[in-house]
């Protein structure tokens, strides 16, 4: 071990920016202690006390000293070149930024920095929502929370908070929204135009909206409100306000209104205020047996049905341009095995799952789910299906630790293979949705674990139909057209709309066993 | 009915960043947020604070308190007595830094300190007899801050040294302090030895008399255009004071020779400020102290008016809970040492010297101290980041302290206990490191920040008071 020094004469420097150099000359190789001081005397005393110095040197306070205690020469020499470049280079730090806003950290900070703020889109853990919301809803913006998790009590907080203030509250749990043209949470782009929406159901929104701006009718808003909005706990705040605001709205000339089935004296309430407005209003509350329409009031127990009725309403009763998909079942018909019965639906949209339970149970007979219609067809274990089965992936139950099936493909993978290997599958009926938010290319997802599964059951010496949809449209980044490409290059019958791929799926449950072989193309009248 | 169709879609997004990526594609204007959870995933305090955000009363009292603090005018008075100036100072007592600490609980520069003052005050003649009056209970112990002053390090005030009287002239109320006693071997570090002890002697018998008479020359000093000139001359008024010093000799040395005092007497004054560049830290403080209190005591209001260490504890005061300290371990600061030492000799953070920066100055001001930037980085746009990242945690800014370097914006000021929780961007403080042990003195310098645990404690106190106020 030595001590070594080195005085550069008449160089002041600031003696933080020594402390500094010092520090990082400790952190060299081979070097046990360093200093770097102007060196008067008091300095000097300091660096002697800890035996970097002797004697010899004189006070000078104009003379910059630096010393070091080191393994050998070379370790000590190597700092001290290090330690003069440091200090003729302190100017020039390479990898200096330029830009001295910190990052946004919270709401408020958001709207100090852009007070021209009106909307806040929230999608944190569902246990933080709740607060993330009502601050947004203080700071006077309107709230999209897509979050689920948050308890009706704070949503009918929140919901009260947003009508005090004349502020729209999308949520929670509010999947899909279109305000002004923009998409939020998982949407589609659609074309502009004049359909107003307000809807409890995410993708029963972004099948409405997809339908509708594929056959060239465009959107005005679409206003999401959160799946338990038409409770009696909530007492359907946010679709009142939704509908308040479509009347209003000029662009508007159709509403449309979307949900599960909802509280009844809330549909009343709600189906009253809208046939107050005076436009043609179509009332899609799926579940619910309601055909009291009127010349304002028309009722649709499918979303397609309810897309076809405004399109209808637009259009002087024209029915739309559907789409053409050349193919029949009829053409690919297989011989099915006697086992193979039943309907199994792996969705990723929960309301398609509803929807499709709710057409089954009319033409089928029970089905049973996680997610039930009817709480008696309740499945004993989610993760195994039983006779006609229908679960929604999307739900709670199946992404704990996983994103959403509409972005991670897994578990729709792991539950089909598994389907295809059960004797008793006849149909694998699924949704495929596109737009914002999802996944970059699911209909090729799709193909792969089609791939798989037929090869599991063509060895059992079985063939499986595979039906499904694109929920989307040809503006969506995945594009509706391509999408469907994919599909049926590996064979599947594909539909427009959940409703007619549920359809064709129950044609071919009716025609096994009733022992036809021929297959009518299903009608899309509701 | 909320108005959609006229507006243009503003969106600030919280949550998954691919939300605010679509929104862009699709043209949209969006500002994503870096969010986290916060008051570190406390549900209970987070749902509490949302109450508070934008809270009207709480705006409104802010305002008060935040105008208060802006409007205070501290005046340099002139020197006394700390027996004489401060309120309740009879009999045996010390101040000390930080909040209320016992004997056998404090660190050991404030004991040391402690000791060096007993025997200073003559009430022990030796350390012996010093620590078993001490540890007897027969001196009475308390906090600088409950006695209108605030002091550096250890903080210690006795009942016969010389402090400095700041008066605010706006709203009456008067702040002190002790004299800096230098670098080195010094009390306020924990060092007792008879040399320190006869320093501080001097300093009464000598310095504070000619301090005195110079002032009774020259008028009463107004002090924040003094802050507000030193801060354009690389000062941040709390680690770095030499432009403050320098400017206060230039103030004093006409009026000192105008003077009775003697040529030495003079001479020794000049001399002993000029040594010492950190002389101005205890003009810089009171005057902190004294525009705080002013906003202290405002019902409701969510100001930070104090924070302070005593080597074990950090603690905070806020406007709107008066009387009451929130506290919480006090950090060790991880800065620069001198040769020689490392964090493990450190003493955690101690003394009520981050009043400057809740008065805006200190870590708030870094912007104007380019020297200081060495402790976060080395580039000066590191400092003027931080600077400018306390804006977002502050109720306002104080246009009598600018930042040349950030365009001559005011600093921020009046910390808002809300948004240091909402955003958990934490309070900055430049602090010196003392050596854990009493006397070693000062072993490096750094910063810190004020630790988020201490804020998180005031949210359901204030909650509470502002909704039983409705």
């Amino acid at each position: 071990m030595l001590e070594k020094y080195l005085i550069r004469k008449n160089h002041y420097s600031d003696s933080i920016a020594l402390m500094r150099v010092a520090a990082d000359l400790e952190a060299l190789p081979g070097i046990f202690q360093a200093t770097a001081v102007m060196a008067t005397a008091a300095n000097l005393n300091l660096a002697r006390t800890v035996g970097l110095i002797d004697d010899t040197i004189e006070p000078q306070p104009n003379n910059l000293l630096i010393a070091v205690s080191a393994e050998n020469e070379k370790a000590a020499d190597a700092a001290f070149s290090q330690a003069e470049a440091q200090m003729d280079n302190l100017g020039s730090i390479a990898d200096r930024s330029e830009n001295c806003e910190p990052e946004v950290k919270s709401i408020e900070m958001a709207v100090s920095r852009d007070p021209g703020l009106n909307l806040a889109l929230i999608s944190c853990p569902g246990e933080y929502a709740a607060a993330e919301a009502k601050k947004a809803l203080n700071l006077g913006l309107h709230v999209m929370l897509f979050s689920d998790n948050v308890s009706i009590q704070a949503e009918l907080e929140l919901k009260k908070i947003s009508s005090a203030k004349n502020l729209l509250m999308m949520g929670p749990d509010c999947g899909t929204a279109i305000i002004n043209g923009l998409p939020l949470g998982f949407a589609n782009i659609v074309a502009r135009g004049s359909v107003g929406i307000v809807s409890a159901s995410g993708t029963g929104l972004q099948q409405i909206s997809s339908l509708l701006t594929q056959w060239g009718v465009g959107i005005s808003q679409a206003i999401g409100t959160g799946g338990r909005d038409l409770s009696d706990e909530i007492g359907g705040i946010s679709m009142a306000q939704g509908v308040e605001i479509l009347i209003e709205d000029e662009q508007t000339e159709v509403i449309v209104l979307i949900s599960k089935p909802p509280s009844k004296k809330v549909a009343e309430k709600i189906i009253t205020s809208a046939r107050a407005g005076g436009k043609p209003v179509i009332v899609c509350f799926l579940g619910s047996e309601n055909n009291d329409n009127d010349n304002i009031i028309q009722f649709a127990t499918t979303l397609d049905a309810a897309a076809e009725f405004t399109y209808s309403k637009l259009n002087g009763g024209n029915l739309p341009n559907r789409m053409v998909f050349g193919d029949d079942i009829t053409t690919q018909l297989f011989d099915q095995k006697e086992s193979q019965k039943y309907i199994r639906g792996i969705y990723s949209g929960g309301t398609f799952c509803y929807e499709t339970q709710s057409i089954l149970r009319d033409l089928l007979g029970p089905v049973w789910s996680s997610t039930p219609i009817d709480k008696a067809y309740h499945l004993k274990d989610s993760w195994s299906s039983q006779e006609h089965t229908i679960i929604d992936l999307g739900d709670d139950e199946f992404t704990q630790g996983r994103a959403h099936p509409m972005i991670d493909h897994r578990t729709r993978h792991e539950r089909i293979l598994q389907e295809a290997s059960d004797p008793e599958t006849a149909v694998i009926l699924f949704d495929v949705v596109i737009g914002c938010g999802s996944h970059a290319n699911p209909a090729a997802e799709m193909v792969n674990t089609i791939k798989e599964a037929r090869k599991i059951s063509t060895k059992e010496q079985r063939q499986i139909y595979f039906i499904g949809f694109v929920c989307g449209t040809d503006m969506d980044p995945q594009n509706l057209t391509t999408q469907i490409k994919i599909l049926k290059s590996a064979s599947v019958i594909v539909a427009e709309s959940n409703a007619e791929a549920t359809r064709r799926a129950t044609s071919v449950i009716l025609t096994n066993s009733t022992g036809k072989k021929s297959i009518a193309g299903s009608s899309n009248n509701a | 009915m909320p108005k959609l169709q006229n507006e243009n879609l503003n969106i600030t997004n919280v949550g998954l960043r691919s939300f605010a990526d679509n929104i862009q594609t699709a043209g949209g204007s969006v500002i994503h947020v870096d969010w986290q959870p916060p008051a570190g995933g406390n549900k209970d305090i987070g749902s509490k604070l949302a109450d508070l955000v934008l809270n009207e009363k709480i705006e409104t009292a802010n305002h008060q308190a935040f105008g208060r603090y802006l409007a205070a005018n501290p005046v340099l008075e002139g020197i006394g007595i700390a027996r004489d100036e401060l309120p309740d100072m009879s009999g045996k007592i010390i101040l000390h830094a930080g909040v209320p600490v016992n004997w056998k609980d404090m660190c050991g520069p404030m004991k040391g300190a402690i000791l060096g003052a007993t025997i200073y005050e003559g009430w022990a003649g030796d350390l012996n007899e010093a620590e078993k009056l001490a540890s007897s209970g027969e001196i009475r112990f308390d906090s600088c801050h409950h006695h209108n002053s605030v002091g550096p390090m250890a903080g210690i005030i006795s009942p016969s040294m010389p402090v400095w009287i700041i008066n605010n002239t706006t709203h009456g109320n008067q702040a002190f302090t002790t004299l800096n006693e230098g670098l080195g071997k010094v009390l306020r570090f924990g060092a007792n030895s008879p040399d320190v002890i006869k320093r501080l002697k001097w300093m009464e018998k000598n310095l504070a008399p000619t301090l005195q008479a110079t002032i009774q020359k020259t008028g009463p000093i107004e002090l924040k255009p003094l802050i507000g000139q030193a801060l354009h001359m690389g000062d941040e008024a709390h680690n770095r004071n030499a432009a403050g010093s320098s400017l206060l000799i230039k103030k004093l040395v006409v009026g000192a020779l105008d003077s009775d005092a003697t040529q030495d007497d003079i001479r020794e004054m000049i001399s002993f400020i000029a040594g010492n560049d950190h002389f101005f830290l205890n003009i810089s403080m009171p005057s902190c102290k004294a525009m705080l209190d002013a906003a202290h005591g405002i019902a409701n209001s969510s100001m930070v008016t104090a924070m302070a260490r005593n080597g074990i504890e950090f603690g905070i005061r806020i406007s709107g809970l008066p009387n009451q300290w929130f506290t919480t371990p006090a950090p060790v600061v991880d800065g620069l040492y001198f040769p020689g030492y490392s964090i493990e000799d450190a003493a955690a953070d101690l003394g009520d010297s981050a009043i400057t920066e809740t008065a805006g100055l200190g870590g708030f001001a870094m912007a104007a101290s380019p020297a200081i930037t060495q402790f976060v980085g080395g580039s000066p746009m590191d400092a003027l980041v931080q600077s400018r990242n306390m804006r977002n945690i502050s109720i306002g800014a104080n246009s009598q302290f600018t930042l040349p370097a950030l365009d001559f914006a005011p600093t921020a000021a009046g910390i808002d206990i809300r948004k240091v929780i909402d955003t958990g961007i934490l309070p900055i403080v430049n602090t010196g490191i003392a050596h854990k042990k009493a006397g070693v003195g000062q072993i490096g310098a750094g910063i810190t920040s004020a630790p988020l645990d201490v804020f998180i404690q005031t949210i359901s106190p204030l909650h509470k008071s502002v909704m039983a106020s409705s």
